[in-house]
């Protein structure tokens, strides 16, 4: 009896992350009154792709980019809305992203030594600004590599967009890895493989299955990710801060590539793998 | 897509501008800012066509009490006629607050 109280007054007391929109996502990761936003709704820098194909735009085009103080240090947070055009990187979200980074590598450079957070929920590029929203993710990928090396770069995945495409890309980029079990993390969504590989490639529906493939849990338990959090905003604020006072990563992930590329090797494609198998066999491959 | 634009008298101030919402299906986003002549405009983008009365009905009910002269700027995604009074009257609450 005790112990259920405790749940439920646990549960009454946290808030969830994945419940707050983009700017609330930057105000909750920065220290409390530090938040300033650069590039605002207000200055109406919007995807002018958008409304010449018929579709509404959004005033921060769904990229929210904030400047303040995280654990007393200055550092910027980039929070992308995974609600508009599905968290899709157009051309003015993805250059906001981009020249965030490299402001804060100008910063870096000149001695202050500013952190950046990416929170993202991102289907990919945005189908509609297609070519330029690919130019605009290659900027993303240039600034990103060339910021990791002054200040960690601290990836945060939560939401029920998940994280695919482009951006799945920036997070294996990235220095650390924070994510929760609702997000999913994956090159190709699993909607898109069914649409181009068949049924019985990937049921898409199979929610088991495909949380068992690129659900937080198991990018977490396979090494593509290094925090896996509960959905509590301020749980989330705290493992960013204590993902910050690791410092720079001893290895990155991208350093790594020879071992990702031998266990992919080992993979016999001609079986249908479980979670659990992948699990198993990735960790004799170390 | 369609554009539409409407004005109201007004004869008080906007104390705060404020953006809220989110253009997701359903949903809507509105910028509240103090307009530059002693009027509120209305600019509204909207994924739905023809609505154009509904619309106009819904603001002709807002501006009945809502006196502050406002920039309004709407980008809807086909959120109701509720939602979209919702919404407005968060915004005026939020700019007050």
């Amino acid at each position: 009896m005790s112990l259920n109280m405790n749940e439920s007054n646990s549960r009454e007391s946290r808030r969830s992350y994945i419940e707050l929109k983009a700017r609330e996502r930057a105000t909750q990761l920065l220290d409390p009154g530090t938040f300033h936003e650069l590039v605002g709704p207000f200055d109406r820098m919007e995807s002018v792709w958008l409304p010449m194909q018929g579709i509404v735009p959004q005033s921060d085009d769904g990229c929210v980019v904030a400047k303040g103080t995280i654990d007393g240090q200055p550092a910027v947070v980039i929070a992308m809305e995974g609600k508009f055009q599905g968290g899709s990187i157009g051309e003015i979200c993805g250059m906001k992203m981009a020249m965030a980074f490299a402001l804060a590598r100008k910063d870096n450079e000149k001695g202050i030594p500013t952190r950046a957070v990416l929170s993202l929920e991102s289907g990919g590029v945005r189908l509609q600004e297609a070519n330029i929203g690919e130019l605009v993710i290659a900027e993303i990928y240039a600034e990103l590599v060339a910021l990791r090396q002054y200040t960690p770069v601290v990836v945060v995945i939560a939401g029920n967009t998940g994280c695919f495409g482009g951006m799945s890309l920036a997070a294996g980029l990235s220095s650390y890895v924070i994510m929760t079990r609702q997000a999913r993390l994956s090159m190709n969504g699993p909607e898109v493989i069914e649409q181009e590989a068949g049924l019985e490639e990937i049921v898409a529906s199979d929610k088991v299955f495909v949380w068992g493939m690129c659900g937080g849990a198991q990018r977490y338990a396979t090494g593509a990710v290094d925090v896996l959090v509960e959905d509590d905003a301020d749980a989330i604020t705290e493992a960013v801060k204590e993902t910050f006072r690791k410092g720079l990563p001893p290895v990155l992930r991208t350093d790594q590539y020879e071992l990702f590329i031998r266990r992919l090797a080992a993979m016999d494609t001609s079986k249908q793998w479980t979670a659990e198998d992948i699990r198993t066999v990735w960790k004799e491959i170390a | 897509m369609e554009t539409m634009h409407f004005d109201y008298p007004a004869s008080t101030t906007v104390p705060k501008r404020i953006c809220l919402g989110v253009v997701a299906s359903g949903d809507l986003e509105v910028l509240l800012q103090p307009s530059k002549d002693a009027q509120s405009h209305v600019l509204i983008q909207t994924s739905v066509a023809g609505f154009e009365q509904t619309w106009k009905a819904v603001l002709d009910w807002f501006f009945s009490t809502y006196t502050d002269a406002a920039d309004i700027v709407i980008h809807d995604a086909g959120a109701t006629p509720g939602t979209v009074a919702m919404r407005l009257q968060q915004t005026v609450e939020e700019s007050r607050s």
